[in-house]
């Protein structure tokens, strides 16, 4: 018999605000333990919780980028359970009413379009952070040590309808979502450092058939790569277990990256009986229509309506557009340099080529470094004009992505600003005729294309220095003398 | 009302002797009768409610503010490790 596989995902965003979802605790990462902490997020009697504005309009604006219907009112539901990283016992969340619901979100895989149903964004408060002792992960652990500094970071829910059907799908979802929230802002939106985590819901089902099979929960998937291993890891085992007759137990599941396999969890705390109540401190939230309106106008271009428009009015390739959108600060640094009236289709060649390489190479990313859109724009204008070649051009670049210097003081300072002078080149050009007896003779034998390496000649003489065109000009001139 | 007294005990983590869950399970079984009651009345044209007041969208601006009393929030953890709160075995 043939199965398809179905996937559904649930998706936590750390949102990008200063403060926590319901106190004025810093949200910023890498304090010392236990210093970004109040009685509000570690649950003392007696306190009253405050929702964070920012919050619900981050969640509103990726709730409209994901085409969800924002619900014209919300509450918030205590989620009770016990678990260390939990300080009051209960997380707050929302459940019954949640801000946002029936969206989409489109991906491509393997150039088939696929609309993959967004079934509810919802805002909750992130956990605290556990360090295992005694092992490197929670499974085998003699006990544990409780960070409470992330506890009550604003966390947005993105669930999807179980509408993906491969691993590889899942993993294209995960990567287009986490290129959306970074392009609008709303979260970084890194995997490896936990702003953006996943967990997977999969079963498998005869194909044609409309039930949906048992399915496990797969935990631990911390990187792309990871989600898809992971599900095809559970995928496989699903096949299995139904081929051999036996049936798939509901149960949460982690991945084993080492073994890329999947492993039952057993916790201690098994009753997932979580008795949701509204939350009786939070009042519902009814965001008003111009609100919306107005964070919906503010959301600005989309990736796909950028690569159009670079396309189609600035006249860069297909390939040049998707490179720059592919990373959103390469492509806010390539709208800054057009800002600053750079030409598009060459600013795009510089940050897609030597840009782009020295990035890789010395693993930065465009925000790190200190050469700024200003200097770029002011590299190419000196390109266009003519004052240095493009061939300096590469040598001063990697002067200033290296040491951070102004263009202009290093094209002064190594003298490296083009000869235009005719005179000066003449003069040169007319040594380099003289010292070079051979291949003069071949071109006025009619071999004219030998004229290339006499340019080579003359701009060896000025150190890359001469402009090339001029060159060429005025060595045809001259040998045509005589 | 049928209620499984252990269950609840066990997820509000109460190690309850035999005599308190008579009297415990006695005692919630009126409320949850109490409720049933509520249950049967006709709320047809009532709206849902969370609250009982009428208040909704109160929120504050997302600004941060230092923390100054986390030393004393660490100072109620029975065993504390560099700045953290040490506890037991979490998975078997």
């Amino acid at each position: 018999m043939k199965y398809e596989t179905v996937i559904g995902l649930e998706t936590h965003a750390q949102l990008l605000t200063a403060s926590k979802m319901f106190c004025s605790c810093s949200t910023k990462f890498g304090n010392r333990p236990n210093t970004n902490i109040c009685p509000i997020c570690t649950g003392q009697p007696g306190v009253l919780p405050v929702v964070n504005k920012k919050a619900i309009e981050l969640a509103i604006k990726t709730a409209l980028v994901l085409n969800c219907q924002i619900a014209p009112q919300s509450i918030f539901a205590r989620k009770n359970y016990f678990y260390p990283d939990l300080p009051k016992n209960y997380q707050v969340s929302q459940y019954e009413l949640p801000l946002a619901i029936n969206g989409y979100l489109e991906i491509v895989v393997n150039g088939e379009r696929r609309k993959i149903g967004i079934t509810r964004v919802h805002l909750e408060e992130d956990a605290g952070k556990l360090v295992h002792k005694g092992a490197a992960r929670i499974m085998g652990s003699s006990e544990s040590l409780v960070d409470y500094n992330r506890t009550g970071t604003p966390l947005m829910e993105i669930v999807t309808e179980p509408d993906i059907r491969s691993p590889l799908e899942a993993k294209v979802f995960m990567e287009t979502l986490q290129h959306l929230l970074q392009f609008i802002q709303v979260c970084d939106a890194k995997m490896e450092e936990g702003s953006l985590r996943c967990d997977g819901n999969i079963s498998i089902r005869p194909l044609g058939a409309t039930k949906l099979g048992t399915k496990t929960e797969v935990k631990n998937m911390n990187t792309f790569r990871g989600i898809q291993k992971a599900l095809e890891a559970e995928e496989v085992r699903h096949r299995e277990v139904i081929a051999a007759g036996e049936k798939i137990m509901q149960e949460t599941r982690y991945f084993d990256e080492i073994t890329e396999t999947t492993k039952a969890m057993r916790s201690k705390e098994e009753a997932h009986d979580y008795r949701y109540f509204p939350e009786p401190d939070l009042v519902p939230l009814e965001p008003e229509a111009d609100w919306v309106e107005s964070i919906k106008l503010n959301i600005g271009e989309l990736p796909e309506q950028k690569k159009s428009r670079y396309i189609a009015a600035l006249g860069l390739s297909a390939e040049d557009a998707e490179v720059l959108l592919a990373t959103p600060a390469l492509a806010k640094y390539f709208e800054a340099c057009l800002e600053l009236k750079a030409p598009a289709k060459a600013a795009a060649n510089w940050l897609i080529g030597d840009i782009t390489a020295y990035l890789n190479e010395h693993e930065k990313t465009i925000t790190e470094i200190n050469f700024l859109p200003a200097q770029l724009a002011e590299m190419l204008e000196m390109i266009e004009n003519g004052a240095i070649s493009g061939k300096i051009a590469k040598i001063v670049l990697t002067e200033a992505l290296a040491i951070g210097k102004e263009i202009k003081e290093i094209v002064k300072e190594k003298g490296l600003t083009q000869v235009s002078d005719e005179g000066e080149l003449v003069k040169i050009i007319k040594e380099v005729i003289a010292n070079n007896p051979g291949p003069v003779t071949q071109y006025r034998q009619g071999k004219t294309g030998i004229i290339g390496f006499l340019v080579g000649q003359v701009m060896k003489a000025t150190q890359g220095r001469a402009n090339p065109r001029l060159v060429n000009q005025l060595l045809g001139k001259e040998l045509s003398k005589n | 009302m049928q209620l499984d007294i252990n269950h609840i005990a066990k997820l509000a983590r109460l190690g309850l002797t035999e005599d308190e869950k008579v009297l415990y399970g006695r005692q919630l079984s009126v409320i949850l009768d109490y409720a049933a009651r509520l249950q049967k009345l006709d709320t047809n044209n009532i709206p849902p409610a969370s609250h009982a007041i009428p208040m909704k969208n109160v929120w504050r601006e997302d600004v941060a503010a230092p923390c100054t009393n986390t030393d004393e929030i660490v100072a109620n953890g029975p065993t504390v490790e560099n700045n953290m709160f040490r506890v037991p075995k979490i998975m078997e």
